[in-house]
């Protein structure tokens, strides 16, 4: 059962247990994920890594509740997820995640407050406190001066920021960024990725990042590797422990 | 989300693109326009003919006319010296048959009826304020001939007693100055001659008393004069040695229901009555209720093409919101990342058709009203002037309300599929790929 205070260092925020997926059917049948198992520890940073095509975002959107797999299971804080209804897994995802694309998906007509204080917006919280929390964030970022500007009027880093800004604002426990700094130069990746990290020490959040960039996953305590809907190596980065062929 | 939220979110929205939005509520427009004129067009007219009846209708007189004749065999007529005559100038209120004295022994015959009373055509010459009035203080008159069937529009005084012996008649509005009154008060009471030529070509005056004074109206222009004095002058004007016919008859009845009321089942008795004895009885009602079905037959006709004109506008509100969901496709698919439910997508893209619907049809109900209140006001001085008490275009707030209502659900109907295409998508498939 879940206990109300937050689980301790160490234990599975989300566990997937023999996750498969398939897309179409027939002729265009495709199998993009065979059976995948993996654990998601609380406060840890873990990096999914593979071959594009391997079915990285595909597991990332099973374990953020995006989409619901043909076969296996996904608990969530030890319960099982399959039974719950689509109020339940949006509320979830509403609450406890937060989301980072690879794509900044800023709303252009809208100001980077309104599109920061979104989750809160969907949440139903009322406008003065969406308002309020938004600027903290913003503070936070650095970006408070930036808060009435349109969304499409800042640089690429800065847009960058202003996602990871959207994805902190409801304080989720877990974020999950599918290719957060592919759009970035070198640099400017690597103040996002400072960022993100930053995070994940101070606040204990859980990082879950999709990345084809080697020195991202590098950093990560964690990173899995896929190829062909399987996974085929487990790193223990912080033990360097290196477990080849380690499917299912 | 909030449904404040929701709402704001959805107006803001609808005026992101707003060229767009506009011409799209502009479609609408032209369809609230144009139903707000047609159902105030038909509020306007109706309720002036309703009016009407109520000042015209005292709920107690029948109009018997000859049945309308059902003979069809081939060929003329066969004589018959006993039957009715035929009429020798077209009549409105009947057919072109006339009424004999038997039909009317007939009619007073018949349960419920209390008396029977012949319309009779009376032409009188001119009418003086006082007896020795000059050439030119006399004035022509019309009778209206069926003014003893009902009640007129007062301004001043009281109706006709078709039963009082004493010679009455009721002035219309525009006599009262020119008969040197000071006004319609003045002028109840005052004693008018009237100038009429008998059978015999000698021509004759009679003095009657003004008891009221009435407005002129659309369905009693003239002026009214009681039983006692149309006798008086219709005697003096028929031929003698011809058969008495006349084109319609008044039945008074005297009802079975509470202190002599009458009510439907004795109006329908009598009218039953009356087809027996091969006439026909209509109450005023009756008559007017064919010009209202003509009229609302009429209005029925304009608001369909405003209905078309809405059709219209709702594919293009269709049309619009799709753009709109597959503009915003990669926003909707974020949402509902951020646990946004399919009923809240679908209530922000119905709801922004619903503001769209808003926006055309008030804006096109005001202008509407607008341009509607100036119209009627400039034909009522100008054209419609004779028919004092008519609002050809009448507001009704209900109506009003009812058209802005029933357009924000046609938009909100319009909404539904694109709406439901935004609810429906799949976040992943929004958010996969650029
Ligand atoms: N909706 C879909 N229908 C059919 N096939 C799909 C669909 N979505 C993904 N796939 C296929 O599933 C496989 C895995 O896709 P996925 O997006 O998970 O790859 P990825 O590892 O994230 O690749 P990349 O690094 O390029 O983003 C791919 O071969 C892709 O073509
Ligand atoms: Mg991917």
């Amino acid at each position: 059962m879940t206990p109300a205070a937050a689980p301790p260092r160490g234990a599975p925020v989300i566990r997937a247990v023999d996750l498969a997926k398939t897309y179409g059917s027939g002729e265009t049948r495709f199998d993009a994920l065979k059976g995948v198992s993996l654990d998601v520890q609380h406060g840890e940073s873990l990096a999914i890594v593979g071959r594009s095509g391997s079915g990285k975002s595909t597991l990332m959107h099973l374990l953020a509740l995006l989409d619901r797999p043909n076969a296996g299971r996904i608990e969530v804080d030890g319960e099982d997820v399959a039974g719950a209804g689509a109020r339940t897994l949006n509320r979830l995802r509403n609450e406890r995640f937060g989301f980072v694309f690879q794509q900044f998906f800023l709303t252009a007509q809208q100001s980077v407050l309104e599109n920061v204080t979104l989750p809160l917006l969907v949440a139903g919280v009322a406008p003065r406190e969406r308002t309020r929390r938004g600027m903290a964030v913003l503070e936070s970022l650095g970006l408070a001066d930036k808060a009435k500007n349109r969304a499409t009027d800042l640089s690429g880093g800065q847009k960058q920021r202003v996602v990871i800004a959207r994805a902190l604002i409801n304080e989720p426990d877990v974020i999950f960024a599918d290719e957060p700094t592919g759009n970035l130069d070198t640099a400017t990746g690597r103040q996002v990725e400072d960022l993100l990290f930053g995070l994940q020490r101070d606040r204990g959040i859980t990082l879950v990042v999709v990345t084809h960039d080697e020195e991202l996953a590098a950093r990560c305590d964690r990173r899995i590797t896929i190829a062909d809907g399987r996974i085929i190596a487990r790193t223990d980065a912080a033990a360097s422990v290196v477990t080849e062929g380690a499917a299912r | 989300m909030r449904t404040a939220d929701v709402i704001t979110t959805a107006t803001r929205n609808a005026f992101r693109s707003r060229l767009r939005t506009t011409l799209t509520a502009l479609s609408l427009f032209v369809g609230a326009f144009t139903l707000t004129l047609t159902t105030a067009l038909g509020a306007g007219v109706n309720d002036y003919v309703t009016k009407q009846v109520e000042t015209l209708s005292t709920g107690d007189v029948l109009l018997v006319t000859p049945a309308a004749s059902t003979d069809t065999t081939d060929g003329p007529n066969e004589y018959d010296p006993d039957g009715r005559q035929q009429s020798g100038q077209a009549n409105p209120l009947g057919s072109g048959t006339l009424l004999n004295d038997d039909d009317l022994e007939a009619t007073r015959a018949i349960a419920c009826v209390d008396r029977v009373e012949p319309v009779r055509q009376i032409s009188v010459d001119w009418i003086a304020g006082d007896a020795d009035a000059a050439a030119d203080g006399r004035y022509e008159l019309d009778v209206n001939p069926t003014s003893s069937i009902g009640r007129s529009d007062l301004v001043a005084g009281a109706q006709l007693d078709q039963e009082s012996g004493d010679l009455q008649i009721l002035l219309p509005e525009d006599y009262v100055d020119a008969l040197g009154f000071s006004d319609a008060e003045d002028a109840v009471g005052a004693t008018v001659t009237l100038g009429y030529t008998d059978a015999a070509l000698e021509e004759q005056t009679v003095e009657a008393e003004v008891v009221g004074v009435a407005r002129t109206s659309l369905l009693a222009a003239g002026s009214g004069v009681n039983q006692a004095l149309t006798d008086e002058i219709a005697d003096a004007q028929a031929v003698p040695g011809q058969p008495n016919a006349y084109a319609v008859a008044v039945a008074y009845l005297e009802g079975s229901g509470a202190d002599g009321a009458v009510t439907a089942a004795d109006v329908d008795a009598v009218k039953a009555d009356l087809a027996d004895a091969d006439l026909a009885g209509q109450t005023v009602e009756d008559q007017l209720g064919v010009i209202q079905t003509v009229i609302t037959g009429i209005i029925g006709v304009l608001s369909a093409f405003a209905v078309v004109a809405l059709i219209a506008a709702s594919f293009g509100i269709v049309n619009t919101l799709l753009m709109s969901v597959q503009e915003r496709t990669r926003e909707i698919g974020l949402m509902k990342a951020m646990g946004m439910s399919n009923g809240r997508v679908f209530g922000l893209f119905s709801l922004e058709a619903v503001v769209i619907g808003l926006l055309g049809s008030a804006i096109g109900a005001l202008a509407a009203i607008g341009v509607g209140t100036a119209i009627s006001a400039g034909a009522a001085s100008t054209v419609l002037a004779d028919l004092p008490g008519l609002t050809l275009l009448l507001f009704e707030p209900a109506t009003v309300v009812t058209v802005i209502v029933v357009i924000m659900v046609i938009a909100f109907l319009s909404g539904v599929l694109p709406a439901r295409r935004a609810a429906r998508q799949d976040p992943i498939e929004s958010l996969r790929y650029e």
